[in-house]
């Protein structure tokens, strides 16, 4: 989209909040984000050693009500549906015909206070749209399930960090610390319902609160207030960026998009094959029995100079073997770091060189993730 | 010596041209402004240029690098490079926290005076900058 274009842009619950803090706001998948408060850097370490909050209410929330929500997500996802249980969350891969990946969501089984159960299924802002049409095409085999996205009518908060836990007992009628890792609840805060769940997207640990579009600021006012002594900090789209970066989580768009299957891009985990059928397992189990053509690898170049995406990956014989598809400086690392898809051939070297507009650097491979949070008792 | 940002020019990218005389050759020394340096943010990386390249108006010189994206650097004058400021890329905080003295860049022998005139002073500079701010 046209960056002067703003007038076609949507504004998060949260955005008067944002212009107040002073951010700097720019176009992302239709709406207008913050990418940063102050520095990116600054931002990515209260994260990484305390706690930091992100809108990130321009993701998608599509809701599935009644009998069958469980089958027909069954078959759209590369993973299991029907045995989620209530309050588990998961990871997967929504994929067409040939096994391309369409988006990667987190689906959650809940149940509400009055004793309804439902999928909600969050989906990445750029592909909210063509997903929501696939769904409705698949619709018709599902009559019984009511189908609605609720992406407008509510606000996602990202709450992460080491004492992000600590903060948010405060703030809920029940103990977070009852949720473990990829599990959702559907608690109150004064009263108002707010879905929480154990998830992320930066590599610590934390909490992802989907509110009312009205309750918004309110909620996020109160994490602020109670986290404020802790030094929690907001922030923005770029420190997700260098966070998920280095947690070697894929970003759609980057590591992944239509002509990427879940095995290249190193999601096999996300992927049952053999339980039962869904769209694009027959390609995908293709794929895997011919053999990958290329996987994600994750670099360290040399010196201080970041590979950025779109950067060609050499081989030591001087082949061009792949592409850079997120690259940037790691500030908890104090240095560079890269994810590349490169062919199957070459990925099980160690040495290689990245063009970095027209300049040679050599970067060496690693295993990810790049970053992993210290091991602690909850 | 302090430099005075009111007296320098500015190109619209955002470099800073600083010109004075030495034995009557235009020798012009540039660095960027402290509005770039905030737009850039968390500056990670820098390339210069080599003594003795000779570059064209508005060619691209060197790069500078935040964490998030990478910003050419643009000749705003035409002519050789005499000198490059070495220590800089290895001390990004110093060019952050002073752009006008110590984070100057490079400096460069004015070989066409055509392009300086093409340049804006500090109060239209200033105005492109609250204009895109």
């Amino acid at each position: 989209m046209d960056q002067a274009d703003t007038s076609l842009l949507s504004q998060t619950p949260l955005d008067q909040w944002h212009r107040d803090a002073g951010a700097k706001m720019v176009p992302f998948a239709g709406y207008e984000m913050p990418i940063q408060y102050d520095s990116i850097v600054n931002e990515h370490q209260a994260c990484r050693t305390k706690a930091a909050l992100f809108d990130v209410s321009h993701m998608g929330r599509l809701r599935f009500d009644g009998d069958g929500s469980a089958e027909l997500l069954d078959r759209l996802l590369t993973r299991r549906v029907v045995d989620l249980p209530v309050g588990g969350v998961r990871y997967g891969m929504v994929c067409n015909e040939a096994g391309g990946i369409l988006d990667d969501v987190l689906v959650s089984h809940l149940k509400t206070p009055s004793d309804k159960y439902y999928h909600l299924l969050v989906v990445n802002a750029s592909n909210r749209a063509k997903i929501v049409e696939w769904v409705k095409q698949h619709l018709d085999d599902f009559p019984t399930v009511t189908f609605s996205d609720r992406t407008e009518l509510t606000a996602m908060i990202a709450v992460q960090g080491p004492l992000a836990m600590e903060t948010c007992r405060k703030l809920f009628s029940f103990d977070p610390s009852r949720l473990k890792y990829y599990q959702a609840t559907i608690t109150d805060q004064f009263s108002k319902p707010v879905i929480v769940s154990r998830t992320g997207y930066t590599g610590e640990d934390g909490f992802e609160l989907v509110v009312r579009a009205e309750e918004a600021a309110r909620v996020w006012e109160n994490v602020m207030l109670a986290g404020r002594d802790a030094g929690f900090a907001p922030a923005g789209l770029g420190a997700r960026d260098t966070l998920r970066m280095e947690a070697a989580m894929p970003l759609y768009g980057h590591e992944l998009d239509e002509s990427t299957d879940p095995i290249s891009a190193g999601l096999s985990f996300a992927c049952n094959l053999d339980d039962r059928d869904f769209i694009g397992r027959d390609a995908i189990a293709k794929i895997k029995a011919d053999g990958l053509k290329r996987r994600r690898i994750g670099l360290l170049p040399e010196g201080r100079r970041p590979a950025r995406e779109g950067c060609a990956v050499i081989s030591k014989d001087g082949k061009e073997v792949g592409v850079i598809t997120s690259g940037g400086p790691s500030p908890t690392l104090g240095k560079p770091i890269a994810m590349a898809m490169v062919d199957i051939d070459v990925a099980d070297q160690t040495e290689f060189e990245i063009d970095i507009r027209g300049k040679r650097s050599a970067a060496t491979a690693t295993k990810l993730p790049f970053y992993r949070r210290p091991k602690t008792v909850s | 010596m302090s430099r005075d940002k009111s007296t320098l020019l500015y190109a619209e990218t955002h470099e800073w041209v600083d010109v004075s005389e030495d034995g009557g050759q235009k020798i012009a020394t540039i660095g960027i402004s402290d509005f770039a340096i905030e737009q850039l943010n968390d500056l990670v990386y820098m390339d210069l240029p080599e003594v003795g390249k000779s570059f064209d108006f508005g060619e691209e010189f060197g790069e500078v690098e935040s964490v998030k994206a990478v910003s050419p650097l643009y000749c705003p004058v035409a002519g050789e490079i005499i000198e490059v400021h070495e220590g800089l890329p290895d001390n990004l905080d110093g060019l952050n926290d002073d752009p006008y003295d110590f984070g100057w860049i490079v400096k460069i022998k004015v070989s066409d005076d055509t392009g300086l005139s093409s340049l804006m002073d500090y109060a239209a500079y200033q105005k492109q900058c609250s204009e895109s701010a």
